[in-house]
Formats: structure tokens, C-alpha cells, sequence
């Protein structure tokens, strides 16, 4: 009797046990090194045995940068000339109120490569949210339907009074620049023009991909029914006349103005001068600018000038980014030379 | 008596309008009585779900929309579908419409759990006797009145009295597991006139009537009445919470019962406690609340002024509609009012980012995800009890790294509640119980030790007195054979196993011991207690009554009759509550041993008895049975009746019962002193054995000075001169010393330890009844308080506990109070206090239940503070900061861009990147350092305390420091915006003289702020794993590949293609990648030249630790090897310098 009480209290021991553990194994945490937070891990930490050498590096690295950048900027040619014609004094104090061709001169410095003509508009602004959207990208990619019924965002520029479709329709397409310039070089007392190059002056992107013309050709037939910008002087087909294949929406100059400026000063590339007697930039010597002057700045009091400038690797003469990183490296440099000072003084804890 | 003629007696009393009656079984009662009206109550269908399928919807979505930054996004999704906004309203949408749905998705299917487990409760079968005969039912029909059949280890279907019960006494067993936690077995009893029904047929003749109080929550509290009308001659029994079985509890041990129901449905006891706990908001979550209303004023600000200059600006006609931009007319009709009005909705759905909806989704994230690491945790998980911690609520991680108090209960907290019977005195005479060998107890007089000389006969008397009164004394039950969670202690008699089960462990260890020194308790029979003496005779005693154990009495007793005839009262407590009733008894030597025992830290009991004669036991019986019967303030005329039993006592002897401290109970306290934690112990034990308690777990040190502010104290004194004396003291103290943090550790100032009892603060608490002079009060006892390193509150009541922690919370500094308990008792105090712990202890889970977090033992304290709370906080103030911080970059630069594009709110980025920034190009890697970041290893910080203090009083979250993130910010978003400005100013960036527009002006700067601020976190990142390398790294890569993506094709579903090939394009230029690496530099430079000189010239604590254990890992070798390059650089400085 006592025996097989023994066995029932042991089998009920054993069993609780079994129980017991059972439970313990199903509530344990697993035991890895993510659920403890015991990840192996780098720990770096700033201090100043690490900083003091990395700022003077990182100083000394910027320093060289900034050296090569301002001197690379500073062989750069760059020649402007404000031609609004509003103000006596500048080189074409007259242009604005005579007629519409107008010249002046002017002499360049020897460069060294292409040089490129840029036309420049100040107080001008193409960043404004609503002359942004004011335009169809799908009338632009060259989507028929869209010619006839341009998109919303175009108004006030999508119809004319008689309610014909405006194609390009919107504000950038109809405030297109349209002043046009033609170079002459003087030599020996005679005007030589300066061929000018006007390919490839837009995005590879926005001439290839991006913009397109309808399909239809003549390019003309795919206008049937629109009416041109009210501002433009020609339809978007006849925009270059000696270049069939600069016409409609792919025309470079209209291209390089459909791409909005960031800021309310800005230029855009209007020709380059790479061609004929010129590829590796324009000779020393006396200029000529002929201008026919189309558009209209002194209302919103804005400014136009003509900008000729050659490039470098690192782009057109900029002298800010060659002072900034002049300025940081030597920032740098300096604060280090704090932090010693104050290590001197305080000695930091881990340099004992 | 009639109730209506009592009704009529007792209209003094208020609450007797809110009582109800019920006819049990539906009967009318005779006529004459009293009139028969049914009164309606509610079906026993539960719904504990929120949401039903049609309105599930609306209200949810109602719910979402209250949360303030829910409807804020709601608004400006709305502003930006209405008016012409600079941005679609996808840009917000989206996200809000993600968060909504998936907070929705949540909420319903939790609903939808709720509704599953509402319906099989509300469908799952009872027995119910109609017309003598048992029927089944859906539990949802169940009316009030209805009697029902609940068989063995059935659960309760609603709130029923209990009419009779299958065993003879009219008892039966419940658990109530469930419903509290405590897994005991306790007793609940029968109507004495109707336990004899016990059958269907019987109980259906049962013509009766209760009366009762309305439902109310308390689980212990039940007053009612039944009247039962046997002959048409009404008896009136009283009806206690003993009489009534909740819904939820189970029945055990007992084949069946007959009970009516008293209460259904929603009004159950159990319903009514169903509601939710008050949400507790953790400091770091106000002080967000405080960044974010400061953004708000600043993103309106930020609207009011561009609004305003815009205006200004646009007052020269050329600027307001030159001819290269004009109006339709429809826009040139409007009036100026609505076109400012438009325009400043417009600013603000611009700006609107700076308050990011993924900043509320991250920190839930990073809470919920986070807290996982605490359940993972294998430190903070118990071998023995097979338990890990439980986290109840996410929301207050991070405010475990910000206790100030911890309140702790000793009993089971500090103590493991495993009482050991460690001696007995009788009048003088020590007697201990060998050790148990074998788990064998030797059952005569060999086994125990006498300390003193041999007692005489009437000496002899007496000990077998006390021997019999320590084991008739009690609610002990007996358990046989049978498994029960909870206490259970095996003795080994007869042939048979049992065990002793009651809900107080020390009345165990007492019966435990007495049988060890002779004397063991067989069981209950019949309303007979079974005691077997040292003769191995079986002793009976009827047992008459039991007059119950309270806290506030702090006693309990027995009345018994002997097979002699004698009746007897023995009574059994605290010595403070047993000493003033003795009569005689040789008190002084008693009293001697009892406080030489509190002092070892033992807990110390007394026993008295009385002998009653006939008459008195006559008296007794009446006393008792008025106060029971009485339906109003049972309570108070239950106590008083005990007050006019329990006294002439002659006192017995003591007993003295150990408990054990927690394993490295000391240790955790000592860590949480040095981590700056005030440890408070509030206790319900008395003075001395708490304290000897204090200074075993190093609460009080043997330099410690103890002020005590006890009744013992005040009654020799006024309480107003105690106070003041006590302050006095301490301020002399500290006035004369320098406050620095880390003195008070040093040994050679004396620290003040504080003992007050319960009485004394409740006196301190009073309101005033002199005017300003009470508030003086409790402001000199705060300052006591504050001054002192530990304080011992004991005698203290469960609300008491509550109201110290109230007090400490509500006083000037608002400190932050976390309370830890494993009882039922410390339920208040842990809902109270803005942390609450349970531990998992042996008196039930109640605490555990109402806790915010849950530890097995008292020792995994220190970790979840020290390690745990501390990374939360050092995370969740990261994050919270680097948020505002990362969205002041993003939207300055934009903010100031309106400065140059005529306040026309264009947007600097693309829709893409406004977007997404926030939700997938920077909002990985911050989720994983709030989730993955060590500043300090674990080690350290459980090492050294000390550095707990470094992040105290929300130290990283202050004003000063959201300043400098915020100037950081600003400072970041000039250096990009005006960098990128006068790199794009009439220049060219490409070596083919083509000029970039707009888009690639925004890209630039966008591109430097996304690698701004990955940069800056990684800076602040001192624990890279491989996942902060993937994350960081691999989310700078998805932002490259993403705008790679993103320009590289025409997108046939975009209306625009204005980021085509920009991102490309801006990549093959020279100045652009020279300029994003200079911007990036200059923005995060001051950020690493401050950080490295306030580490220099303040370094905190943690600062020194991490340099210090830096150079230790970095080794012998790198450590030169710096040493030297460091030389060199000194050198060539020097040189400079000279030169």
C-alpha cells in the first residue's frame, strides 16, 4: 500500500516536473545575439584624437580643391554686355526705342576653346508656380488630341478669343524670347560674320525623348486647326526656316526656354561658337553684335544682356564654389587649431 | 421583520432608494407584504466590442480624426483637393490614408476577436430550474430572478447568490482566478434557511425575495437581504459578499450549486470592472506634444509672413501680373480677401511637411517594436519560475530611463513571500522547530528546542493553548491529493498527501509550523476542526465562528467550542493591535521577544485568547448577527461588533516567521540609489520588522540616520513641533554642504532615512482644519522627503500607498514616480504612478495585470531601468529631436525659395521627393538607431549606475537642446539652399554650356539634404551593427537609384515629365558633385566641432565612459599609432605658427 502511494506521489513529481520544464523551454526568450541587443557592433566615437587629424585632412584637401577651382575659374573668359537700352551709357543705350535692328561692338580677349553665347534676362520670373504648370507635356510629346484640346493648366494661354486651340499653348511657350542676334568679327575693317552653331545648345533628352513633333508631314498638317502663340510671330512649324528638323516642338531655342530658370536672374545658351574658323575659341580682336530686338523687358523693368564665355571642365567661370571651399578647408584647418588649444588648455580626457 | 417595516425604520438612509429586489424564480411574494412590482433589467448578453459591422466605419474613422494629428492631416488633404495648391493632394493623401487603414485594419480585427469571444460566451449553455425541472438556456437569456444549476468547474454566468449547494454545509469552492488572479480556493456559503433545498424540485418551492444594492464594481463588497417567506412568516437573513458568486469565477470541489442571478449582462461585477485603465502619457510624449505645438506656430508663422510679404511684393502691377504670366479673368474677378485667404492655405499646404505624419507612425513603431527587446530579454527571465517580463503597454518604455521614486512594496517584492516558521514564544519560553530532514518532520516533543528552563503545569497549560489556538486560528483549507496553483506545501500524513492552501502565506507557515512542533491540523469537518495532538489523539472543536482578517484591524479571530463544552476566542494579529486588548498575560516578556524578532526582520504575530462564558457567548452571537444583518454600512457595524468581541484578551505568546529578501534585492537597491532613484518602501508590515528589512536590503545604512515621524513619536509631541524639529534637522544638514550630485555618495556626510507609519501621514495629509496651516504640513513633509536618501512608509493602507505616490507626484518638481508591487494591494499605487510594475509574485496576478510592465523578480528592476529605460530614452529623444531637426531642412530651403520665385508657393522639389522623404528616404535608418542604438554598452551601464543620472529630469528633451536642433536645422537648410543658389547663379555647370533649370535646382539641394542628415544620424550612431550599416547605407542607395529610376523614364501615368533625366544630368557635371560634397561639409561641421568641444570642456558622465573604454578596445597599437600622427600634426602647427 505505502509502496504504490510512493509510486503515485513519484509519477505525480515526475509528471509536474515534465510540466514544469515543458513550460520553462516554451516561455524562455531566444537566447541570440539580436533578442540580448548583443549584436557585434563598431563604435566609433568622436573625439578629438580622430577629429583634430580628420579636419586637418579634410581642411588641407579642401584648400587644394578650392585652389584648383578658383584658378581653373579665373582663366575663364567672360565678356557681358546689357543691351535693354533703357539707361544711357550701356552699349546700347538706344536699342529699346529704335528700330528693331540695332549693333553695337565690342572686343574680346584671346580664349582658350569653344565659346559660347548665352542671352541673359533679369528680374524675370520663371519660376513662378503658375508660368510653371502653364503648359501640356502631353501636347509637347506631340499627342494629337491634345492640340485640339489643350490642357486646363495652359489658361489663359490654352484658347485665342475665337476659341481656336493655341498650340503650344500656355505661358513659357508664348513668352518665348525672340530677340535674335548675328555676330560679326572686324577685321582689318571688315565685317566677317561669325558663323553660329545652334544644335545641340538643349538637352540630348529634351530634343530626342522628351518633346516631340506629331508624326504628320508636313509638320504643318498637324497645326490644321490650331492657332499659333499669341505672342509668336510664326507657328511653331516655321520656326527655322533653313532647318526642317528644328521645327515644331524640337526647335532648340524653344527647347532651352521651355526649360524654366531656378532663378529670377538667369541666362540660357542662345548659339555656340565652335564652327568654321573658330572651334578652339574666339581670336583677340574687335566684335560686332547685330540685334534684332523683339522683346519687350523695361514693363516688368527687367534686363537683358548678351554673355559670351568660354567653359572649362568644371563648367562656366564660377568663383563661389573655388572661395566656399577656400573658406571651409581653412575653416577647418582653424577649428583645429581651437580644439588644440582648448586640449592645451582642458586636455581632454582620453589623451592622458 | 418585513423589509417594508425596515424600510420604513431606516429612511434615514440615503442609499437604501438604490436598491433592487428580485423574486427568485420569478414568485410574487404573499400578499400583504409588499406590492409586486417586476422591475426591469438588462439580458445577460456581455459586449465588450467596440464596433458593430454597419457602424464600424464611421465611427472608427471618427475615432482616428480625434487624434489631433490625424485631423490636421485630414484638413490639409482637404485644402489641397479644394483649392489650386502648389503640391497634389497625393503628397498627403497617401500617407494619411496608409496610416488610417492600417490603424483601422487593427482596430477591426481586434473588434472582430472581441466580437467572436463575446458570442460564445453569449451562446454557450446554462441550467436553469423552471417549474421543478432543470432546462437549458443560452446564457444571454438569462433573467435576473432565474435560479440556475452550476456543476463542478463550471463558470458563473452572471452575479448569483448562492440558495444551496450539493455538499451538507450549504458551502462550496470558487476560484476566482479569472477574475483577480488568485488561484486560492476560497469559500463561499449558502442562506442558511435555504441550504436545504438541494434538489430542482425542493429549490423551485423556495419562495423568497432579495433585496440588494445596485451593481457597483467592488469585487468584495456585496450588501443584501433575503427575505424568505416560509408559513407566510417572512425571515430576513442577511446576504454578504461570502453569499454572492461573480460572474467569471469557477466553481471547484463541490458537484453543484443552486444560485439566483442578482446581477446579468453588463451590470455583472466583472462588466463593470471591464474599464479600460486610464492612459498614462509618458514625458517624452508632452514634451513632443510642446515641439510640435511650437512647429505649428512656426509653420502659421511661416505662412502669415509669406502671405503678407506677397502682398507687399505684388503691389507693383509689373510683379503681380507681368505680361508673361496673367490671369484668367476668372482669377482677376476674385476678391483679394479670398485670393490672401487662398494663398495662405496654399503656404501652408507648402509648409505642411515640417509636421511629418510619419514622425507619430515611427515613434508607435519604434515604442511597439521596441518593447520586444524587453520580453526578448533572457536576463530579465526567471529559471524557477519559468517566467519572462511582460510589457503592457508600449507607451512608457522610455520613461522607465526617467524615474526619480520607486515605490516598492516589501512583502513579495522586496521579500520573496515564502515564509518559513522560524520560533514560537510562549509567555517567555522560546520554542524553535528543527530543520525539516528529508522532508521528513519529527512528530514529537524531540523536534523542537527549549530555550528556556522546563515551564510548570500551568505554563504547560498555556503552551498547549497556544499550540491549539495557532491551529484552529486560521482559513487554512486542506487540500488533498490535488494539484492547485498557488501556495501549496506537501505534508506527508497518513497515507495520504495534502496540502495546505490559504490565500496568506504566513498562516501556512504558521500551521506548518505547529504541526512541526506537535500539533497538526487535520481539517475542517462539519463545521468540527480536526487537530491531531501529541498523543497522536484526534482533538475536535466546532467551529462558530470566524471573525475575518482586515487590514485595518490588522487581527482575526476564531470562536470555537471544545469537547468539553468551553467556548473559546482565540484571536490571532499584529502586536500593535493585540496589546492594548490584553488584559493580562506576561506581556513584558512577550513584547521583548516580539521586538527583538522585528528587529531580525522577522514577521511577528500574537496570539491571545478569551474564554467566553455562555452568556458572553450568547452576547457574541447577538452582536454578530445585527451587524451581519444590517443592509447599511455593514462594514462599519461589522467592525465595531469585532471592537467590543475582540477584547479582555489574555495574551498567549508570539510567533515569529521568516521572510526571505529577493535574491540581490540589496544589490538592485544599492544601484538605484546611486542612479540618483529615491527608493521609497510603503508597507502594510509594522515599523520594526520593515526596517529591519530596509537595512538587510541596504535601504538604510548603519550610517544612515533615521528620522521617525510615528504615532509613538507624535503622541509625545504635537505633529506640528515633530515636523518642524525633523526639518530643522535636515535642512541644517544640507544647508552647510555644496549640492553636487555625486557627494551625497560619499561616505562622510550622514544621509537621512525617514520612517513614518501610516497613521502619522494620515494625519500629515488631513486637510486643514486650521486653515494655511495643514498645506504647511505636507510642504514640510515633502521637504523632509526630498532630503532624505530613503524613506519607509509601513502600516500603510492600499489606498494610503496610492496617496503617497500622489503626493510625491503632484509635488513642485513633478518627479517621475514608477511603483512596483506584487499584491492586490498594490493595485492603487501601481495604477497610480506614471510607471507601474507588477512582479510576479505569489499573491495572485492582479498586480501584474494592472501593470505596465511585469518582472519575475524584484533584482530585473535594476536592468529595465538602468539598461532598458535608459537606451528608450537616449532613442525615443533622438528621434523625436532628429525628426523636427530632419524636417526643418526639408522645408526651410523651400520656405526661403519663395523669396525668389515671387512668393508664388513653387514647390523646390519634385512631388516624388516631397513624398517620400519622409517616408522611405530617411525614415529607416532612425527607426533602426531608436531601436538598435547603445550609446554605452550594456555592461557599463548596469556596472555604473551613476550614468542614469546623465539623462534624468528629460535632460536630452529640454528646451536648450530643441534649440540647437532646431538652429542646427535652420543652419543646415541656409547653408543648402544658399549654397545651391549662388553655385546656379548665372553660371554654367556642364562643360558643354548647357544650362539646368529649375527641377535640377531643387535635386541639388535635395540631394544634399538627404545626405545631410543620413550623415548626421550616422554621426550620432555609437552602435553600428551590420543592420545600421544596411539601413544607412542602403537607404542613401535606394535615394540614388530611386531618382536614377525615377528620371530615367517617361512615366506614361504622369500628366508631367518635368524630373526627367534631371537627377542624370546633374550627375555629369563637375560643379554639381564639387558643391554636393562642399554643402554636405559645411552643414554637418559645426555640428562635429561642438559636439567634440563640449565634450572637451563639459564632458557628462557618459562622455567619459565612452572615451575611456574606447581607447581600452582600440588597443595598445592604434592607440600609438594616433598618438604619433597626433604629435606630427602639434609639430607642424607649431612650426606654422613660428614661422
Amino acid at each position: 500500500h505505502i509502496l504504490s502511494h510512493y509510486n503515485h506521489k513519484h509519477k505525480y513529481i515526475s509528471l509536474e516536473f515534465n510540466v514544469k520544464n515543458q513550460l520553462k523551454f516554451t516561455n524562455r526568450p531566444d537566447n541570440t545575439a539580436f533578442t540580448q541587443q548583443r549584436l557585434p557592433a563598431w563604435q566609433p566615437i568622436l573625439s578629438a584624437g580622430i577629429v583634430i587629424p580628420g579636419f586637418v585632412l579634410i581642411g588641407l584637401a579642401f584648400i587644394g580643391v578650392g585652389v584648383a577651382l578658383f584658378v581653373t575659374s579665373r582663366s575663364i573668359q567672360v565678356l557681358e554686355r546689357d543691351y535693354t537700352g533703357d539707361e544711357s551709357g550701356t552699349p546700347c543705350a538706344s536699342c529699346a526705342n529704335s528700330n528693331v535692328q540695332n549693333s553695337f561692338g565690342f572686343c574680346f580677349p584671346q580664349s582658350q576653346g569653344p565659346v559660347f553665347f548665352y542671352y541673359g534676362l533679369s528680374n524675370y520670373f520663371q519660376n513662378y508656380r503658375r508660368y510653371g504648370t502653364s503648359k501640356d507635356d502631353n501636347q509637347l510629346y506631340g499627342v494629337l488630341k491634345y492640340f485640339t484640346s489643350p490642357s486646363d493648366n495652359c489658361a489663359p494661354y490654352a484658347y485665342n478669343s475665337n476659341n481656336q486651340p493655341i498650340v503650344p499653348c500656355g505661358s513659357i511657350a508664348n513668352s518665348m524670347f525672340n530677340d535674335t542676334f548675328k555676330l560679326y568679327q572686324t577685321v582689318n575693317g571688315t565685317r566677317q560674320e561669325v558663323s553660329l552653331d545652334g544644335k545641340g545648345i538643349a538637352w540630348w533628352t529634351d530634343y530626342n525623348i522628351k518633346y516631340r513633333n506629331p508624326t504628320n508631314n508636313p509638320l504643318k498638317d498637324a497645326f490644321n486647326g490650331t492657332v499659333k502663340p499669341i505672342y509668336w510671330s510664326k507657328p511653331a512649324y516655321e520656326l527655322d526656316t533653313s532647318d526642317p528638323s528644328n521645327n515644331g516642338f524640337v526647335n532648340q531655342d524653344f527647347l532651352v526656354w521651355m526649360r524654366r530658370a531656378a532663378l529670377p536672374d538667369f541666362r540660357k545658351l542662345y548659339r555656340r561658337i565652335s564652327q568654321d574658323k573658330y572651334p578652339d575659341g574666339l581670336p583677340a580682336g574687335n566684335y560686332s553684335l547685330e540685334i534684332t530686338y523683339n522683346y519687350r523687358v523695361y514693363r516688368f523693368s527687367g534686363k537683358k544682356k548678351v554673355v559670351f564665355s568660354n567653359v572649362s571642365w568644371m563648367g562656366g567661370k564660377n568663383e563661389f564654389l573655388g572661395i566656399a571651399y577656400l573658406v571651409v578647408g581653412s575653416m577647418c584647418v582653424f577649428m583645429s587649431i581651437v580644439m588644440l588649444i582648448v586640449y592645451a588648455k582642458f586636455k581632454f580626457p582620453d589623451e592622458e | 421583520m418585513p423589509c417594508s417595516k425596515l424600510k420604513g425604520i431606516c429612511v434615514g438612509e440615503e442609499n437604501w432608494v438604490d436598491s433592487r429586489t428580485i423574486y427568485i424564480g420569478h414568485k410574487e411574494p404573499p400578499p400583504g407584504t409588499e406590492a409586486f412590482i417586476q422591475q426591469r433589467f438588462p439580458d445577460n448578453r456581455i459586449v465588450s466590442s467596440k464596433y458593430t459591422f454597419w457602424n464600424f466605419i464611421p465611427k472608427n474613422m471618427f475615432e482616428q480624426f480625434r487624434r489631433v494629428a490625424n485631423f490636421y492631416f485630414l484638413i490639409i488633404f482637404l485644402v489641397q483637393l479644394i483649392i489650386d495648391t502648389p503640391t497634389s493632394p497625393v503628397t498627403s493623401g497617401l500617407p494619411l490614408f496608409f496610416v488610417i487603414t492600417v490603424t483601422a485594419i487593427k482596430q477591426g480585427y481586434e473588434d472582430w476577436l472581441r466580437h467572436k469571444a463575446d458570442n460564445a460566451v453569449n451562446q454557450c449553455p446554462v441550467h436553469v430550474v423552471q417549474h421543478g425541472k432543470v432546462t437549458r438556456k443560452q446564457s444571454r437569456k438569462l433573467r435576473v430572478g432565474d435560479v440556475v444549476l452550476v456543476k463542478e468547474d463550471e463558470t458563473f454566468p452572471c452575479d448569483l447568490v448562492l440558495l444551496a449547494s450539493s455538499r451538507d454545509d450549504g458551502t462550496c469552492f470558487v476560484t476566482t482566478a479569472s477574475l483577480d488572479g488568485e488561484s486560492s480556493h476560497k469559500t463561499y456559503y449558502a442562506v442558511q434557511d435555504t441550504k436545504a433545498y438541494n434538489t430542482e424540485k425542493e429549490v423551485d418551492t423556495i419562495h423568497a425575495t432579495i433585496e440588494c444594492e445596485q451593481p457597483q464594481p467592488d469585487l468584495y463588497k456585496f450588501v443584501g437581504r433575503i427575505n424568505i417567506y416560509m408559513n407566510n412568516e417572512p425571515v430576513a437573513r442577511p446576504l454578504g459578499s461570502e453569499n454572492l458568486l461573480l460572474r467569471g469565477a469557477t466553481l471547484k470541489n463541490t458537484e453543484y450549486i443552486y444560485a439566483v442571478a442578482i446581477y446579468t449582462g453588463m451590470e455583472t461585477k466583472m462588466a463593470l470592472n471591464y474599464q479600460s485603465k486610464s492612459q498614462k502619457r509618458s514625458a517624452v510624449e508632452k514634451s513632443m506634444n510642446a515641439y510640435l505645438v511650437v512647429y505649428l506656430c512656426i509653420l502659421i508663422s511661416k505662412a502669415v509672413i509669406n502671405t503678407a510679404l506677397k502682398y507687399v511684393w505684388q503691389s507693383d502691377p509689373n510683379r503681380d501680373e507681368p505680361f508673361y504670366n496673367q490671369r484668367t479673368e476668372a482669377e482677376r474677378q476674385r476678391h483679394i480677401l479670398i485670393r490672401a485667404f487662398t494663398d495662405f492655405l496654399a503656404f501652408m499646404v507648402l509648409f505642411n511637411y515640417i509636421i511629418p505624419v510619419s514622425m507619430y507612425v515611427t515613434v508607435e513603431m519604434q515604442k511597439f517594436l521596441g518593447s520586444y527587446f524587453i520580453m526578448w530579454d533572457d536576463e530579465m527571465f526567471d529559471e524557477e519560475l519559468g517566467e519572462r517580463a511582460v510589457v503592457n503597454t508600449s507607451d512608457l518604455n522610455e520613461e522607465l530611463g526617467q524615474v526619480e521614486y520607486v515605490f516598492t512594496d516589501k512583502t513579495g517584492t522586496l521579500t520573496e513571500n515564502n515564509m518559513e516558521f522560524i520560533e514560537c514564544c510562549v509567555d517567555g519560553h522560546v520554542y524553535v522547530p528543527h530543520a525539516i530532514c528529508n522532508g521528513q518532520v519529527m512528530p514529537d516533543a524531540a523536534g523542537m528546542d527549549m530555550i528556556d528552563s522546563s515551564p510548570g503545569p500551568e505554563a504547560r497549560e498555556h503552551e498547549e493553548l497556544f499550540f491549539r489556538a495557532l491551529c484552529l486560528c486560521h482559513t487554512v483549507q486542506v487540500k488533498e491529493e490535488e494539484t492547485v496553483d498557488g501556495i501549496k506545501h506537501g505534508i506527508h500524513q497518513g497515507k495520504s498527501t495534502s496540502f495546505y492552501i490559504s490565500s496568506s502565506p504566513d498562516e501556512v507557515a504558521l500551521v506548518e509550523g505547529m504541526k512541526r512542533l506537535g500539533f497538526t491540523y487535520l481539517r475542517l469537518n462539519d463545521g468540527q476542526m480536526e487537530i491531531l495532538n501529541r498523543e497522536n489523539e484526534v482533538e475536535k472543536f466546532d467551529l462558530l465562528d470566524v471573525l475575518t482578517f482586515d487590514s485595518v484591524r490588522r487581527r482575526m479571530s476564531v470562536i470555537v467550542r471544545a469537547s468539553t463544552g468551553e467556548v473559546y476566542l482565540f484571536c490571532k494579529g499584529a502586536d500593535s493591535s493585540i496589546f492594548p486588548r490584553v488584559i493580562s498575560g506576561k506581556v513584558d516578556q512577550v513584547r521583548a521577544r516580539v521586538e527583538q524578532n522585528a528587529v531580525e526582520g522577522l514577521r511577528t504575530l500574537c496570539v491571545a485568547y478569551r474564554r467566553l462564558s455562555p452568556d458572553q457567548y450568547q452576547e457574541v452571537c447577538q452582536l454578530l448577527s445585527r451587524a451581519r444583518l444590517a443592509l447599511q454600512d455593514r462594514d462599519k457595524r461589522l467592525a465595531e461588533a469585532y471592537d467590543l468581541i475582540e477584547k479582555d484578551l489574555i495574551l498567549l505568546g508570539a510567533t515569529a516567521v521568516e521572510d526571505r529578501l529577493q535574491e540581490k534585492a540589496a544589490d538592485t537597491i544599492e544601484s538605484l540609489h546611486k542612479a540618483g532613484i529615491k527608493v521609497w518602501v510603503l508597507t502594510g508590515d509594522k515599523m520594526e520588522t520593515a526596517a529591519a528589512t530596509c537595512y538587510a536590503s541596504k535601504l538604510f545604512h548603519r550610517n544612515t540616520q533615521i528620522l521617525e515621524l510615528t504615532t509613538k513619536r507624535t503622541e509625545e509631541q504635537s505633529l506640528h513641533d515633530v515636523l518642524f524639529d525633523l526639518s530643522r534637522t535636515v535642512l541644517r544638514q544640507h544647508g552647510g554642504m555644496t549640492r553636487d550630485t555625486f557627494s551625497g555618495l560619499s561616505g562622510d556626510c550622514t544621509d537621512y532615512g525617514l520612517i513614518i507609519d501610516g497613521a502619522t501621514l494620515t494625519a500629515v495629509m488631513r486637510p486643514g482644519q486650521e486653515g494655511s496651516n495643514s498645506g504647511n504640513y505636507k510642504e514640510k513633509f515633502l521637504e523632509i522627503c526630498r532630503n532624505c536618501s530613503a524613506v519607509l512608509c509601513c502600516r500603510m493602507a492600499p489606498l494610503q500607498k496610492a496617496q503617497i505616490v500622489k503626493l510625491i507626484k503632484a509635488s513642485e518638481e513633478h518627479p517621475i514616480t514608477l511603483a512596483i508591487g506584487d499584491g492586490a494591494n498594490d493595485v492603487s499605487m501601481i495604477l497610480e504612478a506614471h510607471v507601474g510594475i507588477g512582479v510576479m509574485g505569489k499573491e495572485g496576478r492582479q498586480a501584474v495585470r494592472n501593470s505596465d510592465y511585469a518582472i519575475p523578480k524584484f533584482k530585473h528592476l535594476k536592468k529595465m531601468l538602468l539598461v532598458h529605460g535608459h537606451y528608450y530614452y537616449i532613442r525615443i529623444s533622438e528621434l523625436v529631436q532628429y525628426f523636427f531637426y530632419k524636417n526643418v531642412c526639408f522645408i526651410f530651403p523651400q520656405f526661403l525659395y519663395q523669396f525668389f520665385c515671387g512668393f508664388s508657393q513653387q514647390p523646390l522639389y519634385d512631388t516624388a521627393y516631397l513624398t517620400l522623404y519622409n517616408i522611405s528616404f530617411t525614415s529607416l535608418p532612425i527607426l533602426l538607431y531608436s531601436l538598435m542604438e547603445q550609446h554605452i554598452n550594456m555592461d557599463i551601464l548596469k556596472k555604473d549606475p551613476c550614468l542614469y543620472r546623465d539623462i534624468a529630469k528629460n535632460s536630452l528633451l529640454r528646451w536648450p537642446s530643441f534649440i540647437y536642433w532646431t538652429v542646427l536645422g535652420v543652419y543646415d537648410a541656409i547653408v543648402m539652399f544658399f549654397g545651391a543658389y549662388f553655385l546656379f547663379d548665372n553660371t554654367t555647370f556642364t562643360s558643354n554650356g548647357q544650362m539646368f533649370g529649375n527641377w535640377t535646382f531643387g535635386t541639388l539641394v535635395f540631394t544634399v539634404l538627404v545626405f545631410t542628415v543620413t550623415f548626421k544620424l550616422a554621426l550620432d550612431t555609437h552602435y553600428w551593427t551590420w543592420i545600421n550599416h544596411f539601413v544607412i547605407w542602403g537607404s542613401l542607395i535606394f535615394f540614388v537609384v530611386f531618382s536614377l529610376l525615377w528620371g530615367g523614364i517617361i512615366w506614361p501615368f504622369l500628366n508631367y515629365q518635368r524630373m526627367y533625366y534631371v537627377f542624370m544630368q546633374m550627375l555629369s557635371s563637375g560643379p554639381a558633385w564639387f558643391s554636393i560634397i562642399l554643402l554636405i561639409t559645411a552643414s554637418l561641421l559645426p555640428d562635429v566641432l561642438k559636439k567634440v568641444i563640449w565634450r572637451a570642456l563639459w564632458p557628462t558622465t557618459t562622455e567619459r565612459i565612452q572615451v575611456g573604454t574606447n581607447a581600452g578596445r582600440n588597443g595598445e597599437l592604434l592607440y600609438k599609432i594616433k598618438k604619433i600622427f597626433f604629435l606630427i600634426v602639434l609639430w607642424v602647427f607649431w612650426n606654422n605658427c613660428c614661422n
